[in-house]
């Protein structure tokens, strides 16, 4: 995703439809809303998050051996069990699978994990078409689009825009924007994908030691549909998914559905142990440079995520930029701190997304310090000289400025004067600052200059 | 096996100092005074509906109606009747199915879920291929909490669980709630007395 816009840019054409952008800005913060009447609703809530932030850190510090554990259980109870070292190995076990078992009809539930690796499309090279299951993924499938949240896929786009794809691809009523009438089409289109599937598969939100189960959380009841109807299933994992023991889904399923929509729970809280009599499960447990994160000091508790996109629904510049601004897979704040680990150069524009004003931080329900991470890969990114060479200089020239009193000062008076005389020079299209703003009207003096003038008199 | 052992070292290599696990509380827990009232009141929020019984008859009626009318009904409790089997019963065929009665293990009051065991379930696609979905649960096993549900149940005994609450949905379109997305279009939970 080398040659895509950077953020600011794609950001740029998403505000372009104001009353879009509005309507993505007032949807996500109602979101948000739902996720504080949920979070207000147990008076334990900062407990869980406490204990969430805890395990989760307590699993990092263990990891090697609980997936060693998890292993050995799952393989115990029947689940064949393959390491990727990154995204292209993941890719190419996938498809030893398909290819082994001869299959052509395959289904699959949310998988960011998949996206990241680029999985649909490396596969559709290969000749194989995978079908999208989860409602916003099919949506978003048929457009030839990424998703744009890793909870809500389709949320940039409007009733219209689903009517319209419908319309064209499953020949649905055209302009009959009724979501009842949409996902009753769906899911007759679906019905017909998840009863032939040869192969089906899934994400994992939590995978337990303990037990060798791994967890899939839905509303739909697709990733149920799916690897239950097909023959073969193959549930794919970073490897950050683990935790201990199975008493600790507790803690993260009352967080994680009420993070991301508000509800109490996701419909289906699907715990998987074993195949079924003549049934082939496959986990795939992929690294994908997570162990080099591991490794940084700094950034290590961005691994303790769980994908609930609380980060995205807060987001000030997320709200009113749209998740495609962030050209990867997992968008939004975390999306921020987890991509320039993968790669710096092609992410570098992400960690200046923000407004750093924490509020990710604040609704983490593992208490991932996201907002500090943001400001510290900024740095990192200055310092790899991944950072371009117009900001660059503005921030080396403030630096300079700012440890000379005496020419800061020159420089301030030289400035209001300038504001004063040739508006022009600062109020145009070179001046990022000024688009959607007008500059404010100079003071005459400073503040230092009115404090001394002020306190002598 | 070179990538797990190259996974496993970079971890081992990277991995941060040990930290300790919490202790779960208990006492920390939210209360509520009236577990079957909670569970109602949350699965009637989630699109699901909630009815107490003193005893079977009621139910018993409705599946004789149903299978009248040419209804496919399967029936997963041995209190209504003798239990369909459909361990194997395909996919194909069961997407003909109208309805499921199912017996769950325990609901929980603070999200109104419900724990099926795959032996309750009779074949793991049941409760999500059928159209709509029927669950009895002893009104005496309604806990509070998540955490009181994982330390009454033993989730890895059987192949498969699932803890379900309500209906399929999804909002997947502008937001717009729709029940009825890839399960059962309709949940309704029978706490027996």
């Amino acid at each position: 995703m080398s040659n895509t816009l950077n953020h600011a840019q794609a950001a740029a054409n998403f505000i372009a439809d104001e009353p879009r952008t509005n309507w993505h800005n007032e949807t996500l913060w109602f979101v948000r809303q739902k996720r504080d009447k949920a979070a207000h609703g147990l008076p334990e809530w900062e407990k869980l998050r406490e204990w969430a932030s805890q395990i989760k850190n307590h699993t990092l510090s263990h990891l090697d051996e609980y997936l060693i554990e998890f292993e050995k259980n799952a393989k115990a109870n029947g689940v064949q069990v393959h390491w990727a070292a990154n995204g292209d190995e993941h890719n190419r076990i996938v498809y030893n699978i398909i290819q082994q078992n001869n299959v052509t009809k395959i289904v699959k539930s949310k998988s960011m994990l998949t996206e990241e690796c680029g999985m649909n499309e490396f596969l559709h090279e290969k000749g194989i078409d995978i079908v999208d299951t989860d409602l916003g993924e099919r949506i978003v499938q048929f457009r030839k689009e990424p998703p744009s949240h890793i909870v809500l896929p389709a949320i940039h786009l409007k009733k219209k825009d689903v009517s319209d794809t419908f319309h064209e691809h499953l020949h649905t009523e055209k302009d009959n924007h009724d979501p009842q009438y949409l996902t009753e089409a769906a899911r007759q289109h679906l019905r017909e994908k998840f009863i032939e599937a040869e192969l089906a598969m899934t994400g994992v939100n939590f995978a337990v030691a303990e037990t060798g189960a791994f967890v899939v959380c839905t509303n739909e009841g697709n990733a149920d549909m799916g690897a239950h109807a097909a023959p073969i299933h193959i549930a794919c994992m970073g490897f950050e998914k683990i935790i201990p023991k199975a008493e600790h889904l507790s803690v993260f399923l009352r967080l994680l559905a009420r993070s991301a929509t508000g509800q109490p729970i996701t419909t289906y809280s699907s715990h998987f142990m074993k195949p079924r009599p003549g049934q082939q499960v496959h986990i795939v447990i992929v690294d994908n440079e997570r162990s080099k994160q591991l490794g940084r000091t700094d950034f290590k508790n961005s691994l303790k995520c769980i994908r609930c996109a609380a980060c995205f629904n807060t987001c000030p510049v997320y709200r009113r930029s749209g998740g495609h601004s962030y050209h990867t897979a997992v968008a939004g704040p975390i999306g921020s701190i987890l991509n320039p680990n993968i790669d710096m150069r092609a992410n570098a524009d992400l960690p200046f997304a923000s407004t750093l004003c924490g509020s990710c931080s604040n609704v983490c329900p593992v208490k991932i310090d996201i907002h500090d991470q943001l400001w510290k890969w900024r740095q990192v990114l200055v310092a790899e000289g991944y950072v371009d060479t117009t900001k660059k200089i503005g921030l080396k020239g403030m630096a300079y400025l700012f440890a000379k009193p005496g020419l800061y000062r020159f420089a301030g008076k030289a400035g209001r004067a300038v504001m004063r005389i040739f508006p022009f020079l600062v109020n145009n299209k070179l001046n990022a600052w000024y688009k959607q703003r007008e500059m404010p009207a100079p003071p005459k003096q400073s503040f230092r200059d009115w404090y001394i003038k002020n306190k002598k008199s | 096996m070179s990538a797990r052992e190259d996974i496993l070292k970079a971890i081992a290599g990277n991995k941060p100092a040990s930290a300790a696990l919490p202790a779960i509380s208990f006492d920390e827990l939210i209360q509520y005074a009236d577990v079957l009232a909670q569970f109602k009141t949350v699965l009637q929020s989630i699109g699901g509906v909630a009815e107490e019984i003193a005893d079977f008859d009621a139910l018993k009626k409705e599946i004789a109606i149903k299978k009248e009318t040419g209804e496919w009904v399967i029936n997963r409790i041995e209190a209504l009747g003798p239990l369909d089997a459909v361990d194997n019963a395909s996919a194909t065929q069961l997407e003909k199915l109208d309805v499921a009665y199912i017996q769950g293990t325990l609901a929980v009051a603070e999200n109104g879920c419900i724990w099926l065991y795959e032996s309750q379930m009779g074949n793991r696609i049941v409760p999500f291929i059928c159209q709509h979905l029927v669950i009895v649960v002893d009104a005496k096993n309604i806990v509070p909490t998540m955490h009181h549900a994982y330390q009454q149940l033993d989730t890895a005994k059987e192949g498969f669980g699932v803890f379900l609450a309500g209906p399929s949905k999804t909002a997947d379109i502008e937001q717009s709630l729709v029940i009825g997305a890839h399960g059962a279009r309709s949940l309704r939970v029978f706490l027996l007395r």
